[in-house]
């Protein structure tokens, strides 16, 4: 074979002159010298796949061997990058090159560095590990002056960008929104949509500034503010039927022509400006009449004005006439756009017919009378050769009944199925509707005529069909209630997750059954037993019929959506039965239904423990730091354990830490008056404590800050409503305000991420704290030791119902991390058969640690679930999730699903060493990064800073030297990486080695990560001073 | 919003994949093979949108398609993208690479593969579209292609290079229009085009 390869290959120039003097100026263009040229030459002459793969393998290899050699220039990787996006199109893994990728967007020019991003976006999604090692890149090109760079890392951010690092690049790009540049100004816009799509919450605050796009003065920003507006409008349009007016009068000037000309496209003004406005029109005026009186003037002169000239006036017209179907109707309106539909019906043009049959159906919905005009149109249709209209066709007709009994149309249609001319495919439809009629009709002998003819068909699909029909028509009540008359034209909603099979399948599976496996993986499994005849030439091929009966739509077609469980059609659909596109239920594992919405729902819920625990933690320190506050505050102490014992009785009243999560959640409602009193003392502690005492600050102000926010939010909206009569006042008077609004967003934003820190920070609470915790911990559970010799993280609820919660916490132990669920039953009764499991994950050694193995939970008791965790590949972040299940009294048996979320740094501890010995150590590491960073003042000092990295990154510190230090650390098991800095002014030298190259990478961020807050910590301090003074 | 762009040769060929959803790869390659399989069989005189998938996201999204000589141009979107708005959109793509690279034809998809992404990245930014006005695009890329051309003689004279990359103004046209107030200023264009 690989004789051929190369045969083909030096032909291959040959081929390629042929080529060019064929296609001309284009292939000439190709350097000769490229080699992204040569691959795809070679590609484009070969003849079979396998030849294809063999080439591209060789390929890879190749370019395997260039990225990772230490000659390679950036410029050299740049044109391998290319090379690697072209083998990655064409379905070939190239994951080699995506840390390259990465770098190149780094350390290149900017041409690398544009390569680089492009290939980023291209290889990598959000929750990729390696995209973290971008943000700082991308945080350093938004800072950039070169307009180029800023671009890219704008394009970068809205296409690929991990949500947990948002707050680090927010500020910046809120900042762009003030740029001089409108292109600058408009892809920030779009950054920001971006954000609101995966992290709604973090860019709550910047409502106003949204609303300020709006109002930009360059139209190309406004309409980048659009893609906005229809989102949160389509959520929930009663927030803004306030901006109503501002859409109309911008419709308004668009239709009108007060654009610049440049904005035409075929001379029509700004048509996806148009269909824009036009939709988010229709989503504000649905059911509210006031609002929809708003819009009538912009609707008329819209359908008035759009000239037919060209196919972009249609989409205009369309979304016009959607528009005026879905606004509280207005008769003239409405006719005015029935006719209108004429146009696209009756038109030669086959998109517009399909686009005017699907306005009909809004039109039917509406009013059937204005249809009726069109009725012939539709029939005539019926003979198209296009199925998708006929499909539409067929929906549409059956509703027209208004003139004809069901009998007449059911008559014509018969006549139509036995004619020869129409093909096998519309009958199919046609039995369809006839289906549909028929619980409408009085007489049936033409329905039975057609059952008894179409059932022994040759079609299998047509006598489905009839099958279906002949037993739906056996039971006519059945059948009414199947297809109402009065809901026809709604849309059926057809569970295409088959989940109401659920129950069963779990039933199954837990019996012993085999779980499913979808029909490319029971092919590639019969092809390695090699057993069976290939299916390859059929394999690829998709039977028309099978086809449109799935792409029905549901609303006619329910009949073979039901039966679509049959084996008849099973059979005869499996080639071309396509589950990955559905909803992915079902994995190679067999059925993953709650993991996935579960990831979700899990970052929503987290928030709200932690700001607890940590709340709680910093009402602790307070009560420690402030003396003159002790007395009431052992009070509210004593309260809170009554509180507490009376919820948790087996527990004994001191036992405090599984109370953290819970009892806080009562008390701290009575004592979040006291605290902001509290935090203020707090304030005032000395110097060591200073990170704490800003947790308290920052979390009063979550409470003050909703408040100005929302005072901020309506003096926006009137300030708006201000400039929008005189624009010019809006820049200069908002300029003023905008610094108490970028402050606010900066506090809220640092927030979440704060947690983030104050996390680690938790597991060092004061040592007489930590013991008498860990004390009672062990009271209540023999099995916890651990938790006094080694540190651990807060308790933290995963998952829970009425009778049971699952709370979870890590013990950072020397040789692994032990994950600790401890499951408490809230319930009266106790819990049978508890059982918790571990999904085994991809990079994890999950082993169980041997407990107490009753399955048997008390009422009102606590269990542990011990198990040590072992990483077995780097990584930046992980999962780990599980489930447990348990039963009450007799009752069936209920499952929980809970995930964790692991990340590098829980692996990592402390390596002690001698200087002598890092020294040594140093010099054998290949792989080193050097980073300069920047600190705020009071963090010059080494020892503080040097103090932080030890706390939170466990690092050990080996020797300090001047101002410079050694610190050294370890990642499980057995992965050593050494940090040398040296500080300067407010500049920190950081210069990581390790005999792992990604590892210096990822402690560089997360060194960063830290003194970012750390800075941020600072910021915040200063400001919520500025928060308590009242204005 | 867009969920995917995909562009194959009348062979199946893959000549542009963009995807704004993430799909693990073994997916996306089934999503071209089987976009390209619907897309193939359809004749060019019936309609140029398929509705009602199983392919990407379901029922929600739409394939809107072109076919251009030896070319499809696939785009795939959710409801709140208009059917004409995007064959529209579609043509302005077409007409831009034309622009860019003097009668566009396959191999320049293939040999300049980077470059019409990059093209794209004008007109379409994660998965919303960006710009529509074919001068604005081409603007902005010749924008880049003046940083490339800088960047040759780098090497030779870094100084001037540098500051010459450092200079680079996007061309910005003032177009202005206010919300409340109808009277719009309608710049002299001449001067800028």
């Amino acid at each position: 074979m690989s004789d051929i390869v190369e045969k083909t290959l030096t032909a291959l120039p040959g081929l390629f002159l042929q080529n060019q003097s064929v296609s001309g100026p284009a292939a000439a263009k190709a350097s000769f010298s490229s080699r992204l040229g040569g691959l795809v030459r070679g590609i484009t002459a070969l003849t079979s796949k396998h030849e294809e793969e063999k080439l591209i393998q060789q390929e890879l290899n190749n370019l395997k061997a260039t990225v990772s050699a230490p000659t390679t220039t950036l410029k050299m990787m740049k044109e391998c990058m290319v090379r690697l996006i072209y083998c990655e199109m064409l379905g070939y893994d190239a994951s080699f090159g995506y840390i390259h990728a990465i770098k190149l967007a780094q350390q290149g020019n900017l041409l690398e560095k544009r390569v680089g991003y492009l290939a980023v976006s291209l290889f990598l999604h959000e929750s990729h590990e390696l995209l973290l090692l971008l943000v700082n890149t991308v945080v350093k090109d938004l800072q950039s002056t070169n307009l180029v760079e800023v671009c890219m890392a704008l394009t970068i951010v809205s296409q690929i960008f991990p949500r947990e690092m948002i707050p680090a690049v927010l500020p910046l790009i809120e900042d762009k929104l003030q740029h001089s540049k409108e292109i600058i100004r408009r892809k920030a816009v779009l950054a920001l949509y971006k954000f609101y799509l995966i992290a709604p919450n973090q860019v709550q605050h910047i409502h106003i500034k949204f609303r300020k796009a709006l109002c930009d003065r360059d139209v190309g920003v406004m309409a980048a503010s659009l893609h906005i507006y229809l989102r949160m409008i389509k959520e929930n349009s009663s927030a803004y039927k306030d901006l109503t007016g501002s859409f109309v009068t911008i419709l308004k000037q668009v239709v009108g022509g007060k654009l610049p000309v440049d904005f035409n496209y075929h001379s029509v003004p700004a048509p996806w400006l148009q269909i824009q406005l036009l939709r988010i029109l229709g989503l504000l005026g649905k059911d509210d009449q006031r609002t929809s009186e708003l819009m009538y003037d912009v609707l008329d002169e819209s359908l008035r004005r759009a000239e037919l000239n060209h196919n972009v006036t249609y989409a205009i017209l369309f979304e016009c006439v959607h528009t005026v179907y879905s606004v509280y109707p207005k008769s003239e309106l409405l006719e005015k756009a029935a006719k209108c539909i004429g146009r696209f019906v009756l038109s030669p043009k086959i998109n517009l017919k399909y686009l005017g049959l699907k306005a009909l159906t809004y039109v039917i919905q509406q009013d059937p009378t204005l249809a009726l005009q069109h009725q012939m149109t539709i029939i005539e249709c019926l003979d198209h050769p296009d199925p998708i209209i006929k499909r539409e066709v067929l929906g549409e007709y059956s509703y027209l009944l208004d003139k004809e009994t069901p009998e007449e149309v059911i008559t014509k249609l018969y006549k139509l199925l036995r004619s020869d001319s129409i093909s096998s495919e519309t009958k199919a439809w046609i039995i369809a509707a006839v289906t549909k009629l028929t619980p409408q009709a009085h007489s049936s002998n033409i329905v039975e005529r057609l059952i008894q003819e179409f059932t022994t068909s040759l079609d299998t699909c047509l006598r489905q069909h009839a099958f279906e029909l002949k037993h739906l028509h056996e039971n006519v009540k059945f059948m009414k209630g199947l297809l109402p008359v009065d809901k026809s034209c709604e849309d059926m909603v057809v569970d295409a997750s088959l989940s109401f099979l659920d129950g069963f399948v779990a039933e199954e599976l837990s019996q012993g059954a085999a779980p499913y496996k979808p029909h490319h993986q029971r092919q590639e499994e019969k092809l390695s037993q090699g057993k069976v005849l290939s299916f390859e030439p059929y394999g690829l091929s998709f039977s028309s019929s099978g086809f449109s009966g799935r792409q029905s739509p549901a609303g006619i077609s329910l009949g073979s959506d039901i039966s679509g469980n049959s084996t008849e059609t099973g059979l005869k659909e499996t080639n071309s039965l396509k589950l990955e596109g559905i909803k992915k239920l079902w994995g190679k594992e067999g059925y993953l239904p709650k993991k996935e919405s579960k990831t979700g729902d899990e970052t929503e819920a987290l928030p709200v423990p932690q700001e607890n625990i940590i709340m709680e933690n910093v009402d602790q320190i307070i009560t420690k730091n402030d003396q003159s506050q002790a007395l009431t505050q052992s009070k509210e102490e004593k309260e809170k354990q009554l509180l507490a014992s009376s919820l948790f009785v087996g527990l004994g009243s001191e036992s405090t830490i599984s109370l953290l999560g819970k009892a806080d959640t009562l008390s701290h409602k009575f004592r979040r008056k006291s605290k902001v009193k509290e935090t203020k003392s707090g304030q005032t502690t000395t110097a060591e404590n200073v990170t704490r005492s800003s947790f308290s600050s920052s979390s009063n102000v979550t409470y003050e800050e909703d408040y100005y926010l929302d005072n901020f939010q309506d003096r926006g909206d009137k300030e708006i409503k201000k400039f929008s009569l005189n624009s010019e006042l809006l820049d200069s008077e908002s300029l003023t305000e905008l610094p108490l609004i970028e402050k606010i967003s900066n506090c809220r934003l640092s927030t979440p991420s704060l947690f983030a820190v104050n996390n680690m920070e938790v597991f060092h609470p004061p040592q007489s704290t930590a013991a008498s915790v860990a004390n009672e911990i062990s009271l209540a559970s023999s099995l916890l030791e651990e938790t006094t010799e080694h540190m651990h993280s807060d308790l933290m609820e995963v998952c829970h119902n009425e009778t049971i919660s699952v709370s979870s916490y890590k013990i950072w132990k020397d040789e692994c991390l032990l994950m600790v669920w401890s499951v408490f039953n809230k319930s009266a009764s106790e819990l049978k058969s508890a059982n918790l499991e571990i999904a085994p994950a991809e990079n994890f050694k999950i082993t169980e640690q041997p407990g107490c193995c009753l399955p048997v939970i008390e009422a009102e008791s606590t269990r542990n679930f011990q198990y040590s965790v072992q990483m077995e590949k780097p990584f930046t972040e992980g999962n780990l999730s599980g489930f447990i299940n348990y039963q009450v009294m007799d009752t069936h048996s209920v499952q929980l699903e809970f995930s964790v979320n692991l990340s590098l740094l829980d692996f990592i501890r402390p390596l002690k060493i001698s200087t002598e010995d890092f020294g040594k150590l140093w010099l054998s590491f290949a792989n080193d990064v050097k980073q300069n960073v920047k600190m705020s003042e009071s963090q010059a000092a080494l020892p503080s800073t040097l103090k932080a990295l030890q706390q939170e990154l466990r690092l050990h510190v080996v020797d300090i030297i001047g101002n410079e230090g050694l610190l050294a650390c370890q990642l499980l098991p057995s992965i050593p990486c050494l940090l040398h800095f040296r500080v300067h002014g407010d500049m920190l030298a950081l210069w990581f080695r390790s005999s792992c190259s990604t590892l210096p990478d990822y402690l560089l961020y997360q060194c960063q990560k830290i003194i970012f807050h750390y800075r941020l910590l600072q910021d915040i301090e200063y400001n919520s001073l500025w928060y308590t003074l009242p204005f | 919003m867009i969920q995917a762009i995909l562009v194959f040769n009348n062979h199946g060929k893959p000549r542009l994949v963009r995807f704004y959803q993430r799909f693990p790869e073994e997916i996306q390659q089934q999503i071209i093979r089987e976009t390209f399989h619907l897309v193939l069989k359809r004749d060019d005189n019936i309609c140029n949108f398929l509705e009602g998938g199983s392919l990407i996201g379901g029922s929600d999204y739409k394939l809107i398609y072109r076919h251009y000589a030896t070319l499809y141009f696939v785009f795939c979107v959710d409801s709140s993208e208009s059917e004409l708005g995007i064959l529209d959109l579609i043509q302005v793509f077409v007409e831009t690479l034309d622009k860019c690279f003097e009668n566009v034809c396959e191999l320049d998809l293939i040999f300049h593969m980077d470059k019409v992404h990059y093209i794209l990245q004008e007109v379409v930014m994660g998965g919303m579209v960006l710009e529509t006005n074919m001068n604005e695009i081409v603007a902005q890329i010749e924008a880049q292609n003046r940083l490339e051309k800088s960047e040759g003689g780098l090497s030779a004279a870094p100084a001037r290079a540098v500051s010459a990359v450092k200079n680079i103004n996007l061309p910005e046209m003032p177009r202005n229009i206010n919300i409340g107030d109808l009277n719009i200023k309608v710049p002299n264009l001449s001067q800028f085009v």
